[in-house]
């Protein structure tokens, strides 16, 4: 029994497993297979992309319903023979892993940053103690089934076309019913891919403020991000732009740390930035501990001071505004 | 109807520090992680709606007869919990087997609470786990919770849409954060807490063998390395000029 198997409800983040499937494969010459469920348009992406592509329409197949999705994965992983599961670790793809994982007695590691493989071992890198270390784990069980963070690896670019075979996999109806389903109003920042972040946090006073916020990032040519709590709590930006554990994880070439203490969920996200300012009334806030540049000082008064500054050289430059 | 909300005892993260990249862990004190607290005021509400007792079930070191004080204080009914030193580090699908015991152990079920996410791992494991195990519905990540009869209608919220669905009781779900502002207990319910029933297990009772089930081996566990520059600036035009000169900002 050897194989890789990739699933995601995202054609994107299926694109990306694809790629983290190559890297195993190339180290232990072990197949890949490519699952789709009721989505013969990821299908096609996965077989153009050379991908030995399974595609399993079966309407009974709940996405929303863990069990039944956990019940096809299951079935899919025995006909193909396949023990390492790489699935997408977002939120559908980490409730589905645990409990493929409990079905098929696997081990389990959610929210990998990145693997290496050594002879024939996979090893995964994750947060643990809630960021504070960075845990290198290998999985022992039979079955494996890693969950990767969307952007650890690139998409597999498009190539020799593979073939898409049909997978027939019995279901029973799903016990859960789906009511209503909304889009999340529309934002459609990336902050992931911004070479440079403003990020602001919980020394913001009002939402009024945004407004220098948002002077500074256009003189600089950044995307604004933040801390949890203003998205959570204030509400004053989308969920999308949240920075650390539990949002997302970035690299820019530099990050503008405006007003955020530094928790450690936090700086998970921030902390493979190239250059990090960070600006704080508190000089002994955490966050200036992992800062290039250091500037002690209300963010209120700091923030116009750079924009104006910036907006002033940029004119010596002869750049047109 | 018994609302059942798991919590995980970890080590209170504001006061882990960093030496040699390795976390410091001794004197800091236990507590539950923060979502596990926003499942428990999820249950509080709940039960402040339609009655019912709150059962808080955890596995961990001995010390967690006296954190769960935490959790019997701000409300719930009792606790039940497996014991045993053996129990600090131990992975998500261990966990699952003995809460899933602890579980079977309680009567008419209608909710199994979690957070998300734990407060040292964040995984997300457990309770999907626990689902299979029991053969429950779940359904994660919830923002929102309406109970109908023997039926209840949840809002998921995934990081493009929220879902509404509906599913029977008994169901696990896991909350997310901001659900709720989680309560903070008086002074007088921390003095009751400690009389509050506590049922407590060992490992042996469950017949479970701790160390034949591992799944997953730790090669290393440190601190990234932080090599940065830490230049201190007097104003606005310093810092520009001095990314300017790195090159980070172009002119
Ligand atoms: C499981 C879990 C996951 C989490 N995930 C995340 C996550 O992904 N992302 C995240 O951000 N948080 C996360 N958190 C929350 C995190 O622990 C912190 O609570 C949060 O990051 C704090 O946000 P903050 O720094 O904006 O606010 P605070 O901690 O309140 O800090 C505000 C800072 O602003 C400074 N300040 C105040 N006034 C001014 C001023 N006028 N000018 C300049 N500075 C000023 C203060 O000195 C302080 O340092 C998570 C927590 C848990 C338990």
């Amino acid at each position: 029994m050897a194989g890789i198997m990739i699933y995601s409800d995202k054609d994107e983040l299926s694109f990306e497993l694809l790629s983290g499937a190559k890297l195993i494969s190339g180290h232990t010459g072990l197949p890949i297979n490519a699952v789709c469920i009721n989505n013969s348009e990821q299908a096609q992406g996965l077989a153009a992309r050379g991908a030995e592509t399974y595609l399993i329409n079966n309407e009974a197949i709940n996405l929303a319903d863990s069990q039944g999705m956990a019940s096809a994965l299951e079935s899919a992983a025995i006909q193909l023979d396949a023990n390492i599961i790489l699935l997408s670790s977002n939120r559908r793809g980490k409730e589905l892993s645990g409990r493929l994982a409990e079905k098929l007695a696997a081990g389990c590691l959610t929210d990998v940053g990145s693997i290496k493989v050594n002879l024939d071992k996979i090893e995964c890198m994750r947060n643990s103690l809630g960021g504070a270390v960075l845990a290198a784990q290998m999985i022992t069980s039979d079955y494996k089934i890693i969950a990767v963070e969307p952007r650890v690896f690139e998409e597999m670019a498009v190539g020799k076309e593979g073939p898409i075979n049909n997978l027939k996999i019995e279901a029973q109806a799903a016990e859960l019913e789906v009511l209503e389903q909304r889009a999340k109003v529309g934002d459609t920042a990336n902050i992931e891919s911004a070479n440079i972040l403003v990020a602001v946090g919980q020394g913001l006073k009002s939402e009024n403020d945004m407004l220098i916020i948002k002077e500074l990032a256009e003189a600089l040519g950044a995307e604004i991000a933040c801390s949890k709590p203003v998205a959570t709590d204030k509400k004053w930006l989308p969920e999308e732009r949240i920075i650390g554990l539990s949002g997302k994880k970035c690299k820019p070439d530099l990050a503008v740390i405006l007003g955020i203490s530094g928790q450690v969920q936090f700086t998970v996200g921030i902390r493979d930035a190239r250059t990090i300012v960070a600006v704080n009334t508190d000089e002994n806030a955490l966050i200036m501990q992992m800062a290039d540049y250091i500037m002690v000082a209300d963010l209120h008064d700091l923030v116009p001071e750079m924009t104006r500054a910036l907006l002033v050289k940029k004119r010596l430059n002869g750049v047109r505004l | 109807m018994n609302i059942v909300v798991a919590m995980k005892q970890i080590p209170d993260l504001q006061q882990v520090r960093i030496r040699n990249r390795q976390p410091v862990l001794d004197g800091v004190p236990m507590t539950f992680g923060s979502i596990d607290k926003n499942a428990l005021e999820t249950a509080l509400q709940l039960k402040e709606a339609v009655g019912g007792n709150v059962i808080v079930i955890s596995a961990g070191t001995e010390e967690l007869e006296d954190t769960v004080k935490e959790a019997l204080a701000a409300g719930a009914d009792e606790a039940y919990l497996v014991l045993d030193d053996e129990l600090e580090h131990i992975e998500s699908s261990v966990s699952a087997h003995l809460l899933a015991e602890l579980i079977k152990q309680i009567e008419n079920i209608g909710i199994i609470l979690f957070g998300e996410g734990s407060g040292d791992n964040y995984s997300g494991q457990v309770g999907p786990r626990i689902a299979e195990i029991l053969g429950l519905p779940e359904v994660g990540y919830v923002c929102d919770i309406e109970l109908e009869d023997s039926r209840v209608k949840v809002t998921r919220s995934l990081e493009d849409c929220e879902e509404v669905v509906r599913v029977s009781l008994p169901a696990v779900l896991t909350v997310m954060a901001d659900i709720n502002e989680p309560r903070i207990p008086s002074v007088t319910q921390i003095l009751k807490a400690g009389k509050k029933p506590q049922q407590i297990l060992e490992v042996e009772d469950i017949g479970f063998d701790l160390k034949g089930d591992k799944k997953i081996v730790t090669l290393s566990s440190l601190a990234p390395e932080n090599k940065r520059k830490q230049i201190t600036v007097k104003n606005g035009e310093e810092l520009v000029d001095a990314l300017l000169t790195e090159g980070v900002i172009r002119r």
